[in-house]
């Protein structure tokens, strides 16, 4: 990318932080290894006493902990699915974004997945929603929201695992060459004997390939069968078609700007300043103002078909969140998802990266909001006025959230810790020095059989030549 | 199917005295809750008494409507659970297998009627309620939902007898406790597969209604009344 960085520049400022730690390292951990800690004691209470700790109540069911759910699985929506699409339309740019976007990914499904869990009242059971073979030949109720949702994501986490984990193969065996001792076991475990041969590399273009293509759908299947849990439910409001398209925009949305939060951290903290660029935040900034104008059409036509039908049981939901108890979460909503991102990244000069960490701070915090209103005012208004209810959220509820956020603070600085946060073979696979002639020779021929992007050559990259 | 258990409600004959609630914790164990606990929205009646007040002080006019679980013919609650722990049974009752709940609550979302009860907490009597706890009707734990089951162990009970004896059920006979309790008789029970029955005869009076009708769930119980609802209607 940067012309200006050599191979052996470019492998020791990404894999330093392998080798070295700051102190950084183990004040962040500690502190939200600490916050973690607090949240499993307060999930711990709960499971002893039961979920009456939270604030859930009569008729309102569902609460925080689904609300945190659907945000989180929303923000997994960055990794994956954006570098799958960078990937197949061969985006040069995309080269130091990817890994670290497809680790928010798999962080954020395996918090958000531990949600529906931490929500059920007897959470020892939830292994009944395997479909596994019992004596007394009881299924899954196959025709339950939750049931879908729970392979959905399975499948999503399975598959975006396998295209986190394929293309740090080679940089495992990258790590395992320059290590010793428990390191080179260690990485020389997770890099399945790689040894660089153009057979392998064949291999793992292919996978990555085959992957690219076939996480897209199940990335918008997912968000999809999460609105499902809702829309599927004749609830006030819940019960809408605009639901599918409007979650899946909304966890894009939401997933951008996670991303763009993550990676200016990163940026910070590791010294990245030659690898993540201003243009990545510009090329981000530009997606997420696609986003949240998208986002602004889904809510413009979800409120105005409600609004305009001017159905009883439905309007009273409608108002009140447009100028009812839960009007001042919902305009601040509107403010932090549409007005701030529309003033600040609509404007060149103030779409730079301080900018971008701004709108997306905004966004976080708006998506979270909209999660939060589409399942609390819709359950507290349900269709008959006398068991209207309310809601408010304990402290047990609330340190669980907070854990949750710490978690992914905590597993992000980990795996930048061990593993290389940028893609080492595919920034150099990218550098314009490489381009010698026996590379562009080699690359001819694997791009006349298979049709991908250019490949790096071994040299450098595995055992083979040590 | 050979029964379908069904209820007719008269709110023409309804005072609103609430026998019924209490008859039913009685007869089904359903945990009571502290007053803190209740204002935090933990209380459960599987039958609740709705008051609904018209007017002002001193010319008030308040109507009542008892709610329970309306065991709708096509439940929403029912293909919501992912464990099938609500299920439609032989009797076209929405069963509710208190072993096989996990607490997902989605059934009491789907339900329209708020008539589904989670609880909170392990539950608790207060002395000397203890002591009168009914051996026929399990103790649900924390985590579990419950609701209204037509008093289903007096169904069994009722059936079994008649059975042993050889003969068909009495219509009139079999009773759940709201409708055993309530001095105005104001509740009918029975078995509306039978044409002749008392409750399949009210649920086919003019005065008949149900419940949210137009959210298609098709419930089981019958409102009845002659006296306009809403003031503005008697206009």
């Amino acid at each position: 990318m940067n012309r200006t960085l050599s191979n052996k520049q470019l492998t020791d400022d990404l894999v330093r932080p392998v080798f070295n730690t700051s102190v950084w390292f183990y004040a962040v951990v500690f502190a939200a290894g600490t916050v973690v800690a607090c949240g499993a004691v307060a999930w711990g209470y709960q499971l002893w006493y039961g979920i009456g700790l939270s604030g859930k109540r009569w008729p309102t069911f569902w609460a925080l902990y689904l609300t945190n759910f659907v945000f989180w699985i929303g923000i997994s929506h960055a990794g994956t699915l954006i570098s799958a699409i960078l990937r197949l339309v061969n985006a040069g740019w995309r080269r130091p974004v990817t890994r670290c976007a497809e680790v928010i990914t798999v962080f954020a499904l395996m918090i958000g997945a531990m949600f529906p869990i931490i929500h059920l009242g007897r959470p020892w059971l939830a292994f009944w929603l395997f479909p596994y073979p019992s004596a007394r030949e009881i299924w899954p109720n196959f025709r339950s929201p939750l049931a879908w949702d729970f392979f959905a994501i399975n499948t999503y986490l399975t598959g975006s695992l396998l295209f986190l984990f394929l293309p740090m193969i080679p940089d495992f065996a990258l790590i395992r060459d320059r290590a010793t001792g428990w390191r080179r076991t260690f990485y020389g475990t997770l890099s399945f004997g790689w040894r660089g041969t153009t057979k392998q590399w064949n291999r793992l273009e292919s996978a990555m390939q085959i992957m690219a293509v076939a996480i897209l759908p199940v990335a918008v299947s997912v968000h999809t069968i999460v609105s499902f849990d809702f829309s599927m439910a004749n609830v006030p409001m819940w019960h809408s078609t605009i639901f599918g398209p409007y979650f899946v925009a909304g966890a894009i949305f939401s997933g951008i700007a996670g991303l763009i939060i993550a990676m200016a951290a990163l940026r910070k903290a590791l010294h990245l300043e030659h690898y993540l660029l201003p243009l990545h935040f510009e090329n981000l900034g530009k997606l997420l103002l696609l986003m949240a104008i998208l986002w602004g059409y889904f809510v413009f036509n979800e409120r105005l078909t409600v609004w305009y039908g001017n159905e009883p049981h439905e309007m009273a939901v409608f108002w009140a969140t447009q100028r009812g108890a839960y009007a001042p979460l919902y305009w601040t909503m509107v403010i932090c998802n549409f007005v701030l991102p529309l003033a600040i990244l609509m404007n060149p000069y103030t779409r730079g990266i301080i900018g971008c960490v701004v709108a997306s701070t905004g966004v976080v915090i708006g998506m979270w909001l909209e999660r939060f209103l589409i399942i609390v005012p819709s359950l507290t208004h349900k269709q008959l006025p006398y068991s209207w209810g309310t809601y408010q959220p304990t402290p047990v509820e609330l340190l669980i959230m907070a854990a949750t956020f710490a978690a992914m603070i905590l597993l992000y600085t980990l795996f930048a810790k061990f593993v290389p946060i940028i893609a080492i073979w595919e920034m150099k696979a990218g550098l314009p020095s490489r381009m010698d002639q026996s590379v562009l020779d080699e690359e001819r021929l694997q791009s006349t059989r298979l049709g991908s992007e250019p490949l790096p050559d071994a040299i450098g990259q595995g055992g083979a030549q040590r | 199917m050979a029964h379908r258990w069904g209820m007719a409600v008269d709110l023409d004959k309804c005072t609103g005295c609430e026998a019924c609630v209490t008859a039913c914790h009685a007869e089904n164990n359903i945990p009571t809750v502290s007053a803190e606990q209740a204002a935090r929205g933990r209380a459960m009646h599987w039958i609740r008494v709705e008051r609904y007040f018209e007017g002002d002080f001193p010319d008030v006019r308040v109507k009542f409507r008892p709610v329970l679980c309306q065991q709708c013919d096509n439940a929403p609650c029912e293909a919501v659970c992912p464990t099938y722990a609500s299920h439609h049974n032989e009797d076209g009752l929405n069963a509710q297998v208190y072993n096989r709940c996990i607490g997902t609550r989605y059934c009491a979302n789907a339900c329209p009627y708020n008539v589904r009860f989670f609880n909170f907490f392990n539950p608790e009597w207060p002395k000397p309620l203890h002591l009168q706890l009914n051996p026929d009707v399990s103790i649900r734990e924390v985590g579990v939902m419950e609701k209204c089951t037509f008093c289903v162990q007096r169904i069994k009970a009722a059936k079994t007898t008649a059975k042993a004896e050889n003969r068909a059920l009495v219509d009139g006979a079999l009773q759940p406790a709201c409708a055993q309790s309530c001095p105005t008789t104001a509740i009918v029970f029975g078995d509306l597969n039978d044409p002749n029955s008392r409750v399949a005869r009210l649920a086919r009076s003019p005065r008949g209604w149900k419940l949210l009708e137009d959210l298609g769930a098709e419930p089981k119980i019958t409102y009845l009344h002659k006296q306009p609802w809403y003031e503005s209607d008697a206009q």
